[in-house]
């Protein structure tokens, strides 16, 4: 099984990746759960949501504590919120900002990526939305998922012309997370 | 019968649990809902008011009301009428509802009506413990735990299915944690309307109020008939304990899928520990079992789906070789310092042969995460009671002293 914790702030999106990640896993032959982090949502506070990927059914209802994957959605939270916390040693943060990854001085021995997700967004959906991008950069970067079973699923979550510029930066941004690994 | 559980992928979705519940009470065509929304329960309405708007539920009513107390007033009307009637609340809403649950039962009504557990106020919180429904365990309503999103949709059709049949004719609370199981995605087969038909028959009460046909519903009962309305009641729970098992086999056998009736039991055969719980915790449970046995220890879980009717005789059965029963509730009796499923467990005990020690654990608090280790610890503290006896009886897992 695999753990994944997403670091957000209260409005951009954290609980729909976390469930856009879940039913693209599903789709792509796996068991999924998806769930948030069940705080009292403020817009701009720091929340969290999980997803589960296994092969088997999954029973496990905790809380996530020592993930295999992190995404951070702001780098501000870094200031505020420890996002290594129990990250696994072979795991992987990926952080959305334009440093690299040696910027950042985390207690962790999880590899850290970082992918300009917020640039991405703003050139290709117009918006700096990107929870549905870094998705993109989470297939890139841990291989666990089709690229195409999110796009389908961000899609399918937001019909017409939305849902295709969140494909098109998916693609974009997983393309530059497979250059980053090559 | 053993537990199956058929995993079909193929007519999966993955959708929130809150959605899959929504589903069921369309498909169950209820011809009255009425309902206040209020967290965590308020994914469940809006989902059933986009359903009536898009008018994907015939011949049924939506009534908005101001507050709970009023949304289950309707549903009384509603249902002495003949209508199939539902509703859904939780903590705060469930106890503002506590006058007229004695009415919907005294009265006979099954009224089926979803419970997203929730602590109750104060100090505030929406996040998930047992207390409001199991404050309620007296009002003569059916109570159901399930454990996952799947159970609780097809708990859903289930109650209706006890709820209405004329030996039983009492209301119904399907009981699930709230956010751990409402706002959880995960893949569920949604209820199929073919197949759901031919399970839940449409509600043909035998007594129905009708001008044409004047009847008193929930009259004046004076000390020489109000004795019999209680014994009536009480024996209707009797019957239902019978009927909460024939409508999971009967559900099984139509749908496949099979959660257990008044319990369930997961490795209990040899078990020295049995570990007894009800609703999302069940699962955790679980894989902390698997990695148990794995190292060879006999550790089994029984899960409890009936906590009204309170089903004595089957608990007996299963735990009465075990070597300890270690009972977790998410709830508690303040003044007692006891959960109610423990008090109960050990209850149902006393004047029989069983000698077996129970000890308790109240857990899972105003939303407090529970961790494979605390479940692990419980386990690790059983074995101390099976080699040196009961040290503590019933205590609190996870306090945090340094804020005592």
């Amino acid at each position: 099984m695999k753990e994944i914790r997403i670091h957000g702030r209260g409005g951009q999106g954290s609980v729909t990746a976390a469930e856009l990640l879940a039913v693209a896993a599903f789709a792509d032959g796996k068991f999924s759960q998806a769930f948030p982090a069940f705080g009292v949502e403020r817009r701009g506070a720091p929340v969290q949501a999980f997803t589960r990927i296994s092969d088997s059914t999954i029973r496990l209802r905790s809380q996530i504590y020592e993930p295999d994957y992190v995404i951070v959605q702001d780098p501000t939270l870094l200031e505020v919120v420890d996002v290594a916390s129990g990250a696994k040693d072979d795991g992987i943060i990926i952080i959305n900002t334009e440093f690299a990854p040696e910027t950042f001085k985390l207690e962790t021995k999880a590899t850290i990526m970082t992918v300009d997700a917020t640039r991405i967004a703003l050139d290709i959906i117009g918006r700096p939305i990107v929870n549905t991008v870094l998705l993109g950069a989470f297939a890139g970067a841990t291989g666990e998922i089709k690229p195409k079973s999110i796009q389908d699923a961000v899609k399918e979550r937001f019909p017409g012309k939305v849902g295709e510029k969140n494909a098109e930066a998916i693609q974009k941004v997983y393309d530059m997370m497979m250059e980053t690994k090559a | 019968m053993a537990p199956t559980r058929n995993v079909n992928k193929e007519k999966m979705v993955v959708v929130e649990g809150s959605y899959s519940i929504a589903h069921s009470v369309k498909i169950c065509r209820p011809n009255v809902i009425s309902a206040y929304p209020i967290t965590p329960q308020t994914h469940i309405v809006e989902n059933l008011s986009q359903f009536m708007a898009d008018g994907e539920i015939p011949n049924c009513e939506y009534i908005n009301v101001e507050s709970e107390f009023s949304a289950l007033s309707a549903l009384v009307g509603a249902s002495a009428v003949g209508a199939r009637s539902y509703s859904a609340t939780t903590s705060q809403g469930l106890e503002l509802m506590h006058e007229v649950l004695f009415n919907v039962s005294g009265m006979r009504l099954p009224v089926v009506m979803t419970v997203i557990n929730r602590a109750v106020s104060a100090p505030i919180n929406i996040w998930n413990d047992q207390q409001d429904s199991i404050s309620q365990r007296d009002t003569g309503w059916i109570q159901l735990y399930a454990e996952d999103t799947q159970e609780m949709a097809d708990m859903t059709a289930q109650a209706f299915k006890i709820a209405e049949d004329k030996d039983v004719l009492l209301p119904a609370m399907v009981c699930m944690d709230g956010f751990i199981l409402s706002h959880v995605y995960e893949p569920v087969v949604l209820l199929e309307q073919d197949l759901v038909d031919k399970y839940l028959p449409a509600y043909n009460p035998e007594f129905v109020l009708d001008p044409k046909n004047p009847k008193s519903f929930g009259a004046f009962a004076d000390p020489s008939t109000y004795t019999e309305f209680r014994f009536l009641q009480e024996k209707a729970m009797g019957v239902a304990l019978q009927k909460i098992e024939d409508a999971a086999n009967e559900f099984n056998e139509l749908f496949g899928r099979y959660y257990g009736g008044l319990i369930d039991e997961y490795d209990t055969e040899d078990a020295d520990i049995i570990i007894m719980a009800m609703g999302s915790v069940i699962g955790t449970i679980k894989d902390v079992i698997d990695a148990r046995r794995s190292k060879g220890e006999k550790v089994g879980l029984l899960k409890v789906r009936s906590f009204r009717p309170f089903p004595k005789e089957a608990i007996k059965k299963v735990v009465k070789d075990a070597k300890v029963v270690v009972v977790l509730d998410k709830n508690i009796s303040i003044g007692l310092n006891e959960g109610a499923l423990f008090t109960e467990t050990k209850s149902c005990f006393y004047n029989t042969k069983i000698d077996v020690p129970v000890v308790g654990y109240m857990i899972g608090h105003g939303g407090r995460d529970i961790p494979m280790g605390t479940i692990e610890n419980i386990i690790d503290e059983a074995k101390d009671v099976m080699s040196s006896g009961i040290k503590v009886e019933s205590q609190f897992t996870d306090i945090r002293e340094e804020l005592i």
